[in-house]
């Protein structure tokens, strides 16, 4: 019985949203017209910044070097402090970062292939007194498109979770729709249960469409599995409508319920490291980011598409996904009302 | 008289500010139609939720076929709203085969679809539907599961006349096959067209409950004379209590050939003179001081 009317209401749903001609296409148009619009603005450059890394490791006692303290002045050169040399290398490898400079050990990384690279090594060694120990490194850029991609996509998925469902169940609730569905055997497990499968269904349809059909013209970085990278974006989709669950658990007001979601949505869009990276950004930012679904679902995919990294080397970012689906999932079917 | 097929007793609904439902106890017995009446904010919508399980009772119980109301029920149960809204983009057949299959048993559809005069408009979106059709697919969606018993909150509301007609005629042939029917209206003559039984409500209480006719002559004795105002002489006082009403003045009288015999001995003319009964209308003004549609 639970299948026939998960089914007979999964069926109807989605037929809803099929014949809405305009909120499908605008669903299926919107994502391309932004993939497509990061691809034709940022076509080759990470950043016209100069970014230089710096480490200075544990010691207190840092060899002094004059040199690097003058460098270290030297305007328009981003200076950023990490604190995790080898993934600061791999960065360095991408294009991504133009020198790593390690003080404690009086050495610096540079990449053979980066013009920006090669420009920042010779001003560092202006005064041809550096002695500071070269380390080379080669790799090929990652463009910004490329590393963009991957948050873009989950930001697409995340508007379309939070507005598709949550919007939809304060509609109904407002109109008398849900009211009638309590009339009827139904309960609030199978009616959620369908929410979250037929939004599923439309978010993972309309990603791959996206996915595949703008990089069959742009040609983005893809090297990691496609299944994996496929299942990251389920993860994070259902992740995404559970919290849009909880959102839509009680509001009887389309208005209210669209001012909570821009409230939740827009710190995700700029806050989830979509468009820029976090580090070096203030430490208080890079903790609230971590409550973010699309933080996670960012940093997979990135690192699947970019890194052609697998499920396991994300096993945090899917188990913090895990962990908010359940909990969010469990948060909204416990606070749903029908009216 | 049968056992009740559902029984109501002593159902309190109090809400913070707010008493809707303050003791309401009635009895359905099976195969009749039972009609809930009474002016806006009455409590007789609240009542019927809670009969239907949308709301929960403050206290009181509901007795279905002898016990208490169960999962079971909403299997059982019919329910049209006072106001629902139907899905977008989905046809009239989807909308009736999606909540026929929300029921482990169903009634013979396409006997259903002709019953309410829905085969014109199968195939057409929900959004596209008149007032009638619509109210006639919202009748076919409680009727769907087959109840026993059927819930129909105001179910004429925004109707033409023809239309009320036609949607009257539906009830009659639901009524006809034994199925039990509570109806809340504003119309008294849709109640006492439909109703084999009424209950008048007003602040949550129920203030008279009988068969129109018993109740009618519970509290009436008399008969209403209605002549036009202007037929009056100007400055004329009679000698009984009398009521304008849309231009017409209206004589309570128990003794109608005396009365008639004093407008005679005034020299008033009696061409316009019209005799009625008293109705539902009179009586729900007279037990709750309200009039029903204002």
């Amino acid at each position: 019985m639970f299948l026939k009317r998960f089914f007979a209401l999964l069926s109807a749903r989605n037929k809803e949203f099929l014949r809405d001609k305009s909120s499908t296409s605008w669903n299926i148009i919107m994502p391309i017209l932004i993939v497509v619009g990061f691809a034709v603005t940022f076509t080759s450059d990470f950043s016209d910044q100069y970014k230089v890394g710096i480490y200075v490791g544990t010691s207190s006692n840092l060899p002094q070097n004059t040199s690097i303290e003058t460098f270290l002045k030297t305007k328009h050169i981003e200076f950023v402090k990490i604190t995790d040399i080898e993934n600061t290398i791999v960065k360095i490898q991408r294009h991504q970062l133009d020198m790593l400079i390690d003080k404690s050990k009086q050495q610096y990384w540079i990449n053979e292939e980066s013009p920006n690279g090669y420009l920042v090594e010779k001003i560092l060694n202006a005064d041809g007194e550096s002695r500071l120990k070269k380390q080379s490194v080669t790799g090929k850029e990652i463009r910004y498109v490329d590393w963009v991609i991957p948050g873009i996509l989950a930001m697409n998925m995340m508007f379309s979770a939070l507005f598709g469902v949550g919007y939809v169940i304060v509609r109904y609730r407002k109109n008398g729709m849900l009211k009638r569905l309590k009339a009827t055997p139904v309960t609030a497990l199978e009616y959620l249960s369908v929410q979250i499968v037929s939004r599923l269904l439309l978010i993972m349809a309309i990603t791959i469409f996206v996915f595949y059909g703008t990089n069959f013209f742009i040609g983005y970085a893809m090297h990691g599995s496609h299944l994996s990278l496929f299942l990251v974006f389920a993860l994070g989709a259902v992740s995404m409508i559970s919290l849009s669950l909880i959102v839509a658990a009680r509001i009887t007001s389309e208005e209210t319920a669209g001012g909570l979601l821009n409230l939740i949505s827009w710190p995700m869009m700029f806050l989830s490291g979509v468009w820029f990276s976090l580090e070096g950004t203030n430490p208080i930012v890079q903790n609230v980011a971590e409550f973010f679904p699309l933080t996670h679902v960012t940093a997979a995919a990135r690192s699947i598409m970019i890194d052609g990294a697998g499920l396991l080397e994300n096993t945090y970012h899917i188990s913090v996904l895990l962990i908010q689906s359940t909990l969010f999932l469990l948060i909204g079917a416990w606070a749903f009302r029908w009216e | 008289m049968s056992a009740p097929l559902l029984e109501v007793r002593n159902l309190i609904k109090h809400y913070p500010k707010v008493k809707a439902v303050n003791g309401v106890s009635i009895n359905l017995q099976p195969g009749t139609c039972f009609g809930l009446l009474g002016p806006n904010g009455a409590g007789k919508t609240t009542t019927v939720e809670i009969l239907e399980g949308i709301h929960s009772a403050t206290s009181g119980e509901v007795i279905y076929k002898g016990e208490p109301v169960g999962n079971s029920f909403k299997n059982e149960a019919g329910i049209m709203f006072q106001s629902t809204a139907l899905q977008d983009f989905i046809t009239v057949r989807e909308t009736l085969m999606m909540f026929a299959q929300l029921y482990p048993a169903n009634t013979d559809i396409d006997e259903l679809i002709r019953r309410c005069n829905l085969i014109e408009y199968l195939d057409q979106d929900n959004r596209q539907l008149s007032g009638g059709q619509r109210q006639r697919l919202l009748l076919a969606i409680a009727l769907v599961n087959d109840p026993d018993i059927i819930f129909l909150d105001e179910p004429t509301t925004g109707l033409d006349p023809q239309a009320r007609r036609n949607f009257w005629d539906l009830i009659e042939s639901i009524k006809s096959e034994g199925k039990t029917i509570l109806l809340t209206t504003h119309y008294m003559d849709e109640a006492y067209t439909l109703c084999d039984e009424i209950a008048i409500m007003d602040h949550g209480k129920i203030i008279a409950e009988g068969t129109p006719e018993e109740l009618l002559a519970a509290h009436f004795n008399d008969v209403i004379l209605q002549m036009p105002i202007s037929d009056i002489h100007e400055h004329e006082t009679l000698p009984f209590p009398s009521q304008m009403k849309k231009g017409l003045i209206e004589i309570a009288t128990s003794d109608v050939n005396k009365t008639i015999e004093v407008l005679i001995d005034r020299n008033i003319s009696l061409a316009n003179l019209q005799i009625r009964s008293r109705n539902l209308d009179d009586l729900f003004i007279e037990l709750t001081g309200k009039a029903l549609r204002t």
